[in-house]
């Protein structure tokens, strides 16, 4: 049973993966993942790219459905939900996409009161006070007439966070939020998603491969190699684990269990056959 | 764009739209004609119908004052039996004469009344008797033809 | 060389399978178009938005294109009736050619490369950038919110544009015939009036647009919801949407205007 210190066993996770399985067109995604998102934490969860860590995601999501295996969000089974069911929980789930994904034909402000629209029945005046709010707890309160094509990287991907509190969500969820920012912009993002999970008491789940921001703020860590978990703790432990993926991918190592080539024959091999060709 | 002016923008399209079909409808095409007003159905029987066809213009007096509406072969006379839709407002003495005619030298066939002097009038159901079936061009050709040679026979 | 032929054969029957594949997924996603549409007419400015996108955006192109194609029939039509000495009729061949055929047909061609490659183009940018993703995971259903308005704004856009065309055209036909020629203005008016059924001709023609739009729109949405969610991806789909619809236009054409203009 995962456990993270500190935590009773008994206190209600927000989030239950138990022996998730999930193949798409016969090829194994993730095989037999456990994990358990508590609330009020910050999870991350690490790997190389393509190891199956976005999957997860949209399976907490609902947006992909697990071979065998199930995901509970606040106690709810996610892919037995229906229609009805799905659209209750992702109003209380916010997602900050891989680059933003804000909507280009809206200004800022009406991609962060897009769901206040959608969702609820507040007037005009409150909607922009709760607007003019989140804009202002990730410092952009300013640019809220500006287009997302007129946005730098950094701002964008802070706009897309407001965006994904706009309804004071339970869990956050950050798809490679520290994905091409400069050093400035990584600071600030890391600090955000660290005061407002604290802020909203809500749950965050980053999947990202920045090791130096994400090892700043998070609670617990869970690292994915080909599909499988293969090392779990604190900051801490992770930063001395002696796990070899774990301590290759933290020390940013060029060979070990990650290899530098490509499968291929061997190079000598290949050198002696084109030398033999041409004799 | 804000909302108001594209309102805007979208009302003018649909407006001018409307418009054009309004235009094609009125000003190109005649809707006079094909709006279906009260008629009465009278019956013609020809030896030769020609190139008319259903819904085919049936004029007096040059003006158009029904249609044809069905064309059928009868099997025991061996005529062909011509429905004609007349406009209510017109009626016609019982012993009009029908005639299929050409519109110009080459143009489409069209039935025309010429009246008589009858004072009883068709009702609906009636049957004209008295018709004259389509000029076939073939057969004026070959009786001209047949007419010359006679002519050039003669002479001899 | 018998290996050859197999492999080409089943390459074949995979690509005909894949095709049918296709659109029967096509047809699914034309039936969940037309259940979620009721976002289209609740919100109705979505609607409006798109029919501004798609309609008056191409507006220039299809008048100034419906004037050309009249001018062009004005010419080509009295060379051809000046030898059988029936330049009167001048305006008959102008209007039927256009309220028949050419103005939904080529208002439809012209449509499908401007208005559908636009909104394949669009549809598909925001899968690739993870919008419609976005959109999803916020509940909100991508297909009536995206989807469905820019479909039903193709659908009323296009008769209205053919329309247009017609009416531009037989104005240009005028212009050239009456204006530049000589035509006798009073037979060119009173023979096309005299010749062009309201029912027959102009219904018809209305109707033939409005399938079109049908067309045009479905093909438009569903190549931009299926793009690749990559640069190649969006762009393939946007030219597949113009030569599809093109395609499938002619066919519905053909198909149209043998039940209509055919027969008694």
């Amino acid at each position: 049973m995962t456990g993270v210190p500190g935590v009773n066993m008994s206190q209600e996770s927000l989030v239950e993966i138990r022996d998730l399985n999930f193949t798409y067109d016969e090829r194994p995604i993730l095989t037999g993942i456990n994990m358990t998102i508590p609330r009020g934490k910050v999870v991350a969860v690490m790997g190389i790219s393509g190891c199956g860590k976005t999957t997860t995601l949209r399976l907490i999501g609902g947006q992909l459905k697990p071979s065998s295996g199930s995901v509970r969000v606040a106690g709810q089974v996610v892919h037995e939900l229906d229609s009805d069911g799905l659209y209750n929980l992702r109003r209380r789930m916010g997602m900050l996409f891989q680059f933003g994904a804000l909507f280009t034909d809206m200004s800022v402000y009406d991609n962060i009161a897009f769901q206040m629209r959608e969702h609820t029945d507040l007037p005009e005046s409150m909607i922009r006070d709760l607007v003019m709010m989140k804009l202002h707890a990730v410092g952009l309160r300013g640019a809220h007439a500006l287009m997302p094509a007129e946005l730098s990287g950094g701002m964008a991907r802070r706009v897309a966070l407001a965006r994904a509190i706009a309804l004071d969500p339970m869990l956050i969820m950050y798809d490679e939020p520290f994905a091409g920012l400069d050093p400035i912009s990584l600071s600030i993002v890391g600090e955000l998603i660290r005061k407002l999970t604290e802020a909203l008491g809500a749950s965050s789940i980053i999947v990202t491969h920045d090791v130096q921001e994400s090892l700043k703020i998070v609670d617990y860590v869970y690292f994915v190699s080909a599909g499988k978990i293969v090392a779990e703790g604190t900051a801490e432990e992770i930063k001395h684990s002696t796990v070899p993926y774990v301590h290759q991918f933290v020390w940013g190592e060029a060979d070990g269990p990650v290899p530098f080539q490509y499968p291929a024959r061997p190079y000598g091999e290949q050198l002696m056959e084109s030398a033999v060709r041409r004799a | 764009m804000s909302r108001t002016t594209l309102d805007l923008w979208v009302g003018f399209f649909v407006a001018v739209g409307l418009g054009a079909l309004l235009f094609l409808a009125l000003k190109v095409g005649n809707m006079a004609s094909s709006s279906s007003g009260d008629t009465y159905a009278i019956q013609a029987k020809f030896d030769n119908i020609g190139g008319l066809k259903v819904r085919g213009a049936v004029k007096s007096a040059g003006v158009v004052v029904g249609r044809v509406t069905e064309i059928r072969f009868d099997p025991e006379a061996y005529q062909a039996v011509v429905t004609i839709n007349v406009d209510d407002r017109y009626k016609f003495p019982r012993d009009t004469f029908a005639t299929i005619n050409t519109s110009g030298l080459l143009g489409e066939q069209y039935i025309g009344f010429e009246v008589g002097g009858d004072t009883a009038m068709l009702k609906a159901g009636d049957t004209i008797k008295k018709t004259q079936s389509a000029v076939v061009l073939e057969k004026l050709i070959s009786q001209f033809m047949f007419n010359k040679a006679a002519e050039d026979g003669g002479k001899k | 060389m018998l290996s050859g032929i197999i492999e080409a054969l089943s390459g074949l029957g995979q690509r005909v399978t894949s095709r049918i594949w296709r659109l029967g997924y096509a047809s699914r996603f034309f039936l969940a178009i037309l259940l979620h549409s009721g976002t289209s007419v609740r919100r109705l400015h979505l609607t409006i938005r798109e029919i501004y996108f798609t309609g008056v955006l191409s507006l220039i192109i299809i008048l100034v294109s419906g004037m050309f194609v009249g001018m062009v029939l004005g010419l080509q039509g009295y060379d051809t009736l000046q030898r059988y000495g029936s330049t009167e009729a001048l305006g008959v061949l102008v209007s039927l050619s256009l309220v028949r055929e050419l103005g939904p047909v080529v208002a439809a061609l012209l449509f499908a490369s401007r208005a559908g490659s636009a909104i394949t183009a669009e549809i598909g940018m925001m899968k690739a950038t993870e919008q419609l993703s976005a959109m999803e995971m916020m509940a909100v259903d991508p297909i009536a919110r995206v989807v469905a308005p820019r479909f039903w704004g193709g659908v009323i856009s296009m008769p209205l544009l053919a329309a247009l065309f017609s009416a531009m055209g037989i104005f240009g036909g005028y212009l050239v015939g009456v204006q530049l020629i000589g035509v006798d203005e009073g037979s060119f008016w009173s023979q096309m009036q005299a010749s062009v059924d309201f029912r027959e001709d102009i219904l018809n023609g209305v109707i033939k647009s409005f399938v079109f739009g049908i067309i045009v729109s479905w093909v438009a949405v569903f190549e931009g919801y299926d793009a690749e969610p990559t640069a190649e991806g969006v762009s393939g789909a946007t030219t597949r949407t113009v030569v599809t619809s093109s395609l499938a236009i002619l066919a519905a054409d053909f198909i149209l205007t043998a039940f209509m203009f055919t027969g008694t």
